[in-house]
């Protein structure tokens, strides 16, 4: 009985030491990690960027465009004209896999770039300015339409109103979602080993086809995910609680 | 006591459910299940009709008629191939396969069937026109370190990804030189589009791939040699035993020639 115990613990062990310890296979591991978390950051980053132009321009559109189609003019025309724009974006981007939408950016749109790494941050970037767009339209649309006469009454333009009070407010109801959104990120970016960047995946991948054993390399990569995620779920909440602190 | 009743009548439905679905997916007795990754012409790849074609194929149906069993092809990635076919997943594994210590851990192999060489690709102006223009070397010829800028796209997991990873004394490029992509088609994209400086994979698909992609040329100097052979689980010896049988019988039927010259025309 104790034998048996001891050969299982010692199979673990011999596992163990052969998925992460020889040839160094960790530092793969910690190699994906970090480039991994490359990727989310940056791409997050261009994401809320992307995502608060178009949800401006959308929401304002949505909000103003019936009373400015109304007055007319060559404004108007150019206006409704980056509107459609929004609009293809965020079907192309939303209606095509991420996947798809790396490839056809590695091999095709940057396909003189020699850095893969880029190129992803790019396109992670932008998918994920989609979906941050519409959340955060959500979030302008919600702002009481109060708050945005009293900026205006106070004598702010349009575009300081937006910058100084929707927008602030904006970020508070959208924190949650916003998380939502990046945790999705983190784990999407799974698919960049496609274009032979050696993210996470991809490290326990290479394992996998090293060492032929499938347990250790995706536990210890499922592993490391959730702990990001778990880390980043704290860190949202915390920030959470301390932005509804000047409710009060 | 109703509630009870519906509870149970709900668990029985339940467990009636899932055993339907669980024994969907049982393997049926007379099906040899092969794994392989169709993107590796001409040795496994789709064909213009859609079905799987190519030389282990071909040579796998046959061994199922000689076995009296009917083929079914998993396509699925290279590299999960060997523990597929470990765990019991899949009967064979068949991909262009070399046998190598690591794998031999894990499954055992059937007699070779080819045999295959590591080709280089480069692009027609490229550089680099042998192996050792890859290399810094010393005095006395050795390789010392990879030269700068080289980069190598290799398919993941293959042989030609293990060679290249390893370090420069070992013959490889060392893994921060080595770019590997989930099929070989990717790699040698890449080197169309300046990602990478060289592509290594084997000479068969490395000639299809130079047939259909211009300005790209094969070295005349290969990187290594090897042995091609059908991977099967340690634990089905049987199975290993009529495999081996079987391709001794095709041999001497001057079958597996046959196969090989249909699809690789002697230059």
């Amino acid at each position: 009985m104790f034998d048996a115990i001891k050969r299982w613990f010692q199979g673990i062990a011999e596992d163990f030491t052969d998925n992460f310890i020889t040839g160094d296979r960790w530092k793969w591991l910690l190699e994906g990690l970090k480039n991994t978390l490359i990727i989310s950051l940056l791409a997050v980053l261009i994401g809320i960027v992307i995502g608060v132009i178009v949800a401006s321009v959308r929401s304002t559109y949505d909000k103003n465009g019936e009373a400015m189609r109304l007055r007319g003019g060559f404004g108007f025309k150019v206006f409704s004209f980056f509107n459609w724009l929004c609009n293809v974006y965020l079907t192309v981007i939303r209606g095509t896999p991420m996947v798809v939408q790396l490839l056809i950016m590695y091999f095709i749109i940057f396909a003189s770039s020699t850095n893969g790494l880029m190129v992803a941050v790019i396109s992670f970037g932008i998918n994920s300015g989609a979906y941050l767009a519409e959340i955060f339209r959500g979030g302008i649309m919600s702002v009481d339409g109060g708050q945005f006469e009293a900026g205006r009454a106070l004598g702010f333009n349009y575009v300081q109103t937006m910058i100084y009070i929707v927008i602030p407010q904006m970020f508070k109801i959208v924190l949650p979602t916003l998380c939502n959104e990046f945790i999705a990120l983190i784990k999407e970016t799974a698919v960049a080993g496609y274009v032979g960047i050696r993210d996470l995946t991809k490290a326990g991948d290479e394992i996998r086809g090293r060492t032929f054993s499938a347990f250790m390399p995706l536990i210890a990569v499922a592993l490391i995910y959730l702990g990001l995620v778990m880390l980043l779920t704290k860190l949202v909440s915390l920030l959470e609680r301390r932005l509804r602190k000047n409710e009060r | 006591m109703k509630k009870i009743l519906s509870i149970a009548l709900a668990v029985l439905m339940l467990t009636t459910a899932v055993l339907t679905f669980a024994s969907c997916g049982e393997k049926k007795d007379n099906e040899l299940v092969m794994a392989t990754n169709a993107n590796f012409p001409p040795y496994e790849f789709v064909d213009d009709g859609g079905a799987y074609a190519g030389i282990d194929v071909e040579i796998a149906t046959a061994i199922a008629e000689k076995l009296g069993m009917t083929l079914k092809i998993e396509n699925v990635e290279f590299g999960s191939i060997v523990g597929g076919v470990e765990s019991g997943k899949y009967d064979m594994g068949m991909a262009g396969m070399t046998v190598t210590d690591d794998r031999l851990k894990h499954v055992n192999f059937s007699t070779s069937y080819a045999t295959g060489i590591q080709a280089i690709i480069v692009t027609e102006n490229s550089p680099y026109t042998s192996l050792d223009d890859f290399y810094n070397m010393d005095a006395d010829g050795n390789y010392v370190s990879v030269k700068d800028g080289v980069k190598i796209g290799v398919q993941q997991d293959t042989t030609g990804d293990i060679y290249c990873s390893d370090t420069v004394e070992n013959f490889g490029f060392g893994s921060e030189n080595v770019t590997s992509y989930k099929n070989g088609a990717d790699a040698v994209q890449a080197l169309v589009t300046g990602k990478v400086t060289a592509v290594i994979i084997d000479n068969e698909p490395a000639k299809s791939f130079v047939k259909v992609n211009t300005g790209l040329k094969i070295l005349d100097t290969s990187y290594t040699e090897e042995q091609y052979a059908i991977a099967i689980s340690k634990e089905n010896t049987e199975l290993l035993e009529k495999i081996n049988k079987a391709l001794a019988d095709l041999t001497a039927e001057g079958k597996i020639d046959e196969i090989i010259k249909k699809y690789i025309p002697a230059d």
